[in-house]
């Protein structure tokens, strides 16, 4: 099936408007470039709202955007549980209760808490892992960009994969953290804007959201579902085998509701990076709240037109299809610019693209620039060339050594783009082992954070051991159907799921479970070798209560916890 | 940093916004390339919305530089 459609002028013409005002920021930031703390931290300087935008942002990236439009189409409308309770509560949660020691600490990065927290060999640990994991993704999502406008536009791969590389490394490299940021706002924005289209016009085509609910609902039946599966996000979660995910509401609820959803944006530095940068406090505790908000409307832009799509597929008159792999699948992925193809005349066709484009670039930049940051300040810094304390010379290496990074971090990502290409399978498999560390980590930063005892010995072991039970369950469980190894039993096929998702959620739940129980144990075992002096604004019992005096009850961060909390609240009853 | 966001945005929206509309509106009587869209013209329409929101952008940036030259 021959996907490939032209664009014309005009959309040639947006996405290069597009380009040179990306590079224009990273080049008016240009001289504010003194020294590694200006680079790689912002200066500390972002207004709230600017941190909070860019926190959801970098999480937009491609894989994101085509990979939860995919997941509209094949799960329907409980993909919003990636949003309403996989992020919503999560993201709360860090804004009342983590971020005041994350930030307050004045540690530079997640591993440097661990540092301050536990010990050396805990942030060396987790240094590693991240910046190895954070390199890994960029370059899988530049493979499925570059592969993406291959098969679609009829780009050359190796074209638009070192185009869209190149513009990234020179925004990024020239304003650092902050040009990553300011950019990913104005990413958002198009984003937003440039699907705004689609989202209209295949909700019209198929007569409104009851239109689709209609088409749906035969489409459901035939497939032994109830009919309105598609369109619900609870209702049908009391059995496994009665929603098109394949999970129970407690499967939702433990593991990607806490476990997976906490381990991600509580922990992942590329996210709380963000928070970090916000000029105070206050800004940098309202910043995943002032992300929350538009987050939770996210699933009506990304994940409705995937429903939509699947409700296409099904009519045989629309002549919408998605193409087939080797094995005769549809490749769900490709869910959003089959939408784009379908719908949009030339222009805002230029635009849907764009946005594509962007949500590549704000999800990769996100991957350098915390990776740069953790190599300069946890790697380099801490184990090859540790501060001389010549404060003029030292900002100049530093600042250097995180362009190099950046640079360094780019290149890695395109090696590991062109791994990808040629080794699927192992690259996902790493993705996926990668993404067992998550867990572990929410579980020793958690007990780090709100309980004085918790040890480095046992923080580091936990950790650990964690991870160890993860890959134990991976390889000895595997989803129905799986066909390789790579999706798990390549131990010993000892226990199957009926879907992906609840082998991911259950792996999920042990590592963290394990994790805690490790920890705890050690914990009591081993002593405690920070005094409490030490401790104080690390852990929650020995710091200061943080006290917003001075503002207007509306301006407070409960206030707008509390507005998150309820609005969440509505659109779960809405779309129970 | 020393940049106000809101202007690259505003600025950036305000081109896209003058282009898709001229565009639709040299466009508006070809059915081809409206076809697609039951021809609905979404180019006038994304045209204008953006031209609005670049706007809007742009007037918060005047605003905060009047209140700071004061």
């Amino acid at each position: 099936m021959n996907t490939a459609f032209l664009l014309s002028w005009i959309d040639y013409l947006i996405m290069v408007i597009y380009f040179l005002f990306v590079l224009g920021i990273g080049w008016a930031l240009k001289r504010y470039m003194k020294d590694a703390n200006a680079f790689l931290e912002a200066g500390r300087s972002m207004p709230a709202w600017v941190a909070g935008l860019a926190f959801i942002s970098t999480n937009l990236g491609a894989l994101e955007v085509m990979g939860m439009t995919g997941s509209g189409a094949k799960y329907g409308l409980l993909t919003a549980h990636f949003y309403w309770v996989g992020a919503i509560p999560a993201m709360v949660f860090l804004a009342l209760f983590m971020m005041p020691f994350y930030y307050g600490s004045k540690a530079r990065s997640v591993p440097e808490y661990l540092k301050l927290r536990y010990d050396e060999k805990t942030r060396g640990l987790n240094a590693v892992l991240f910046a190895l994991m954070t390199i890994l993704a960029s370059g899988i999502s530049m493979y499925a960009l570059a592969i993406l406008m291959e098969k679609v536009l009829g780009w050359n791969f190796h074209l638009s994969l070192l185009l869209s590389a190149t513009i990234v490394l020179a925004y990024t490299y020239l304003g650092g953290l902050s040009s990553a940021i300011y950019n990913e706002v104005l990413q958002f924005f198009i984003i937003v804007i440039g699907l705004l289209p689609l989202v209209f016009l295949s909700l019209k085509d198929l007569g409104g959201w009851t239109g689709m609910q209609e088409h749906l609902a035969q489409v459901a039946s035939a497939k032994g579902f109830a009919p309105d599966a598609w369109t619900t996000t609870w209702k049908y979660t009391g059995s496994a085998k009665s929603n098109p995910m394949g999970v129970e509401w407690y499967g939702i609820f433990v593991g990607l509701g806490f476990v997976l959803s906490f381990g991600y944006w509580c922990t992942n530095f590329l996210i709380v990076q963000r928070a970090m940068s916000a000029h105070s406090a206050s800004a940098a505790r309202k910043t995943p709240l002032i992300g929350a908000i538009p987050k939770m409307f996210i699933p009506f832009l990304i994940i409705v037109p995937g429903i939509a799509a699947f409700a296409l597929m099904n009519i045989p008159g629309k002549g919408f299809n998605l193409p087939v792999n080797e094995a005769g699948q549809p490749i769900y992925d490709y869910t959003i610019i089959m939408l784009l193809k379908q719908y949009l005349p030339a222009g805002v066709l230029g635009l849907g693209i764009t946005a594509l484009l962007a949500s590549f670039m704000s999800g990769m930049a996100g991957n350098v620039s915390a990776f740069n940051t953790v190599w300069t300040y946890d790697i380099y810094q801490s184990y090859i060339r540790p501060v001389t304390g010549n404060k003029e010379a030292d900002d100049h290496h530093y600042l250097n050594v995180g362009r190099m990074a950046t640079i360094f971090g780019v290149l890695v990502s395109i090696a590991a783009a062109y791994l990808a290409s040629m080794f699927g399978n192992i690259m996902d498999f790493l993705q996926t082992i990668f993404s067992m560390i998550n867990a572990p980590l929410f579980a020793v930063i958690f007990l780090g954070m709100f309980w004085k005892r918790t040890t480095g010995h046992a923080a580091f072991t936990g950790l650990l051991a964690g991870f160890m039970i993860a890959l134990l369950h991976h390889g000895l469980t595997y989803p129905a159907g799986a066909d390789t190894l790579v999706k798990g039993g390549w131990i010993f096929k000892g226990f199957e799921y009926p879907v992906e998702m609840a082998q991911n959620f259950w792996t999920a739940i042990f590592a963290f479970g394990t994790s805690t129980l490790v920890t705890v144990f050690l914990s009591l075992l081993t002593n405690q070798k920070k005094s409490d002096n030490e401790l104080k604004g690390l852990v929650y019992s020995l710091t200061p209560r943080y006290k917003e005096t001075g503002l207007i009850w509306y301006k407070r961060t409960i206030t707008l916890a509390l507005i998150a909390l309820f609005l969440v609240t509505i659109l779960t009853i809405l779309f129970w | 940093m020393g940049i106000d966001i809101r202007l690259p945005i505003g600025l950036m929206f305000s081109i896209f916004g003058i282009i898709l509309t001229l565009y639709g509106l040299i466009t508006r009587n070809d059915i081809s390339v409206y076809s697609r869209s039951f021809g609905i013209n979404v180019n006038l329409w994304s045209g204008m919305t953006m031209l609005i929101f670049g706007g809007i952008m742009l007037v918060f940036v005047f605003r905060a530089r009047k209140v700071k030259s004061k």
